[in-house]
């Protein structure tokens, strides 16, 4: 593949790839994603792949490993396009029948959804209950992509939004469109990313340096890397493109070390990227350079802070710095560093291409797009979620999710992770937003979503939460490094029943101290799930003292 | 894995400070754990003092400083694993194998391990082998599973 030397030659490339593909071909589209990899698709996409080698079919029908379609419950996932038909739970066994039907037209009705309450069933996406009430504008292309193929984002209008900016938006066109988005940061503190980009821009030291947040340490969200894998393009597009608005010519991949899948497929569009003059000198002509650098986590919860995450990129420890230097202005060896999260850079490319406007029609008053939400825990439909901002969690849970598993009712809801909250099943009807679950105690994060249901015990569930925080603070504050560890001690002898009075107002006054007395969010957060807790599960709490919380 | 592999990593860092962990990461994954005098040599050929090889390849998880067994046996712990039933399973595994978390046994066969979260969440518990996720796992099947790594 030669070079892309202008905007002129990409487009003309993306016209021949269009022209050499025949949208009435069949293609069936095996999910690869983690869950359905762990139930074995690759035994699914291999016997697909045998068969139509055997049936020497290659001309009649495509067969396509993907990222992450959604539906993680039902893995593995095969989509057959066109028509979006959706096959569930699908088996190597079930390839010959779907090769079949798929070459005649037809529905393997045996393979498709079937409602566990009214036995009716759904053939395409729209109509599955899981999807339609989604709007999927990051994780929709996902079925449609090779990750391992930048000539599948191509044709499905890959980084168009990066020839438009380079080609018709000045940098500072580049900004104020993302700013007038008010696009927030999705990786849990919800900060308008455009502010943060400006600061970078303007801060005075050169080189300045953009980082793609991917380390998504956060318990049971899932989505990051389900972007990342199933369409690293995509979020590589919007790094770019923030590179140019603020003006750094050096960006960092910083993601997870333990995902083979993960880091091939973003090491390999790193590679395609570079070959076909998307990344590196002069990019498409338009004089601005642009590297970037693949980076892992080595497998610490704490270096997904900010500022830990580029000691960690500097090949030091990850310890946080105290905020008051920002790295927007002094990060990645003291110079400027923007980083955001790997959704928030995913978002980049299509507000480029459809504009502000249309963005900010999407959401709520204040929380703008769509946001990707990791939905598990003892929910019927576990997966990956993609809804407009202000959606109602009662959508959420039981619309897409389907309910409580094993016909139990829902007790609580449990945002954020670790350094989340968890809010009682009555306050189901409030819709997703960040400020608005922030109040309730209960803040997005990144976007991890569990149902907890009537045998969940919420004594335990802030003891575990702790415990795990407990082993991933990196030692530095006194504050974390020790408050963490009583408070875990107070809460296990409650756990065990070894409960005494003054518990309660002992673990009320180590979550203020902890809070007021850590650097970064990890220590500053840790006591969330347990405040939390103290506003809506108290009685619980106070079950496990004799005598009640009043004995002294 | 021979010395020779292990110079070529160390070799192409060679005085570059700022890649240690990009070093230790590689010699990890093919070696699957730090012998000293190899994190000695690449104090040397990094041009980084040993207290900080040290440093991180005893603060980061990744990183092993002792050799480890044949079979690397990992129990989800995250959040949604623990839900779903992980501390049954992670008790069953360590009443099999006689290893609590992060243990060898004697006779190099496994490794313990447990974490979070490995994002598999829908399929949760999980069992991992050697990267080879068991999904939706009970403590009843364990042993069914162990069976077949020697």
């Amino acid at each position: 593949m030669p070079k892309l030397q202008s905007a002129a030659e990409l487009e003309k490339f993306r016209a021949e790839i269009l022209s050499s593909r025949d949208p009435a071909r069949p293609c069936i589209a095996v999910c690869a994603g983690a869950a359905c990899d762990g139930m074995d698709s690759a035994a699914v996409a291999a016997a697909f792949l045998a068969a139509l080698d055997q049936q020497q079919l290659g001309d009649r029908l495509e067969v396509r490993t993907t990222g992450c379609h959604g539906y993680c419950e039902k893995g593995p996932n095969v989509v057959v396009t066109p028509g979006e038909i959706c096959y569930f739970e699908v088996q190597p066994a079930d390839v010959a029948e779907i090769i079949a039907a798929t070459l005649k037209g037809e529905v393997v009705d045996r393979l498709v959804y079937q409602d566990p309450n009214t036995g009716a069933k759904a053939v395409h996406m729209h109509e599955v209950p899981f999807y339609k009430h989604q709007m999927r504008l990051l994780m929709g292309d996902n079925p449609k992509i090779d990750p391992m193929r930048i000539d599948d984002y191509l044709a499905v209008g890959g980084y168009s939004a990066l020839v438009k900016a380079l080609t018709q938006m000045s940098q500072d066109q580049v900004l104020d469109e993302v700013k007038k988005a008010n696009l927030r940061g999705r990786g849990g503190g919800g900060f308008p990313a455009g502010s943060k980009w400006e600061t970078t821009k303007k801060a005075p030291s050169m080189p300045k340096y953009v980082i793609v947040n991917g380390h998504e340490g956060e318990s049971a969200a899932f989505m990051d890397r389900a972007m990342l894998t199933g369409n690293p393009h995509k979020v590589l597009e919007g790094l770019i493109i923030g590179a140019y608005a603020i003006g750094a010519q050096k960006g960092f991949m910083y993601t997870r070390h333990d995902m083979p899948l993960l880091e091939k497929h973003v090491r390999n569009a790193l590679v395609q990227a570079k070959e076909y003059g998307l990344l590196g000198e002069n990019i498409l002509g338009s004089g601005f350079d642009f590297e970037c650098e693949l980076h892992f986590d080595v497998g610490i919860f704490v270096s997904g802070e900010s500022s830990a995450l580029m000691r960690s990129i500097e090949g030091n420890p990850p310890e946080p710095r105290p905020k008051y230097i920002r790295t927007s202005v002094s990060g990645i060896w003291d110079k400027p560093s923007n980083l955001n999260n790997v959704e928030t850079w995913a978002n980049v490319p299509q507000i480029i291409s459809k504009g502000a406007e249309w963005f900010t029609s999407i959401g709520s008053e204040k929380s703008k797009g769509t946001k990707l939400i990791s939905l598990s825990g003892n929910v019927v439909n576990s997966g990956i979620v993609e809804v407009p901002m202000g959606t109602p969690l009662r959508t959420l849970a039981f619309d897409i999710g389907g309910g409580v598993r094993d016909g139990k009712t829902l007790k609580a809801i449990h945002f954020g992770g670790a350094m989340g909250g968890s809010i009682p099943a009555d306050l189901i009807d409030a819709p997703l937003d960040f400020d608005g679950m922030s109040k309730l105690g209960a803040p997005i994060g990144a976007g991890g979503l569990l149902l907890m249901d009537e045998d969940t015990d919420m004594v335990e569930v802030a003891r575990y939460l702790l415990d795990f925080l407990v082993n991933e603070s990196c030692g530095k504050c006194a504050p974390c490094r020790e408050g963490m560890p009583q408070m875990l001690h107070i809460l296990t002898n409650m756990t065990e029943g070894k409960g005494k009075s003054g518990d309660l107002e002992r673990l009320e006054d180590l979550a203020e101290v902890t809070g007021l007395g850590s650097l970064c969010a990890l220590g500053k957060t840790s006591a969330d799930p347990l405040k939390s807790m103290f506003r809506y599960f108290k009685p619980e709490y106070e079950a496990r003292i004799p005598g009640g919380s009043e004995a002294k | 894995m021979t010395d020779n592999s292990i110079d070529g990593i160390i070799e192409k860092y060679r005085g570059q400070p700022g890649s240690l962990i990009h070093a230790l990461v590689e010699i990890q994954h093919q070696n699957r754990w730090l012998p000293r005098a190899v994190m000695h040599r690449v104090a040397d050929a990094l041009e980084v003092p040993f207290a900080q090889v040290m440093q991180i390849a005893s603060f980061y998880k990744a990183f092993s400083l002792t050799p480890k067994g044949r079979h690397e046996v990992h129990v989800c712990t995250g959040m949604t694993c623990h839900l779903r039933g992980a501390p049954k399973l992670q008790a069953r595994v360590e009443e099999l194998t006689g290893l609590k978390d992060g243990e060898t046994d004697a006779d190099s066969r496994f490794t313990f391990e447990t974490g979070a979260c490995l994002g598999s969440c829908s399929i949760g518990p999980e069992l991992i082998v050697d990267g080879k996720h068991y999904g939706r796992m009970t403590p009843e099947k364990v042993a069914d599973v162990l069976k077949r790594y020697e």
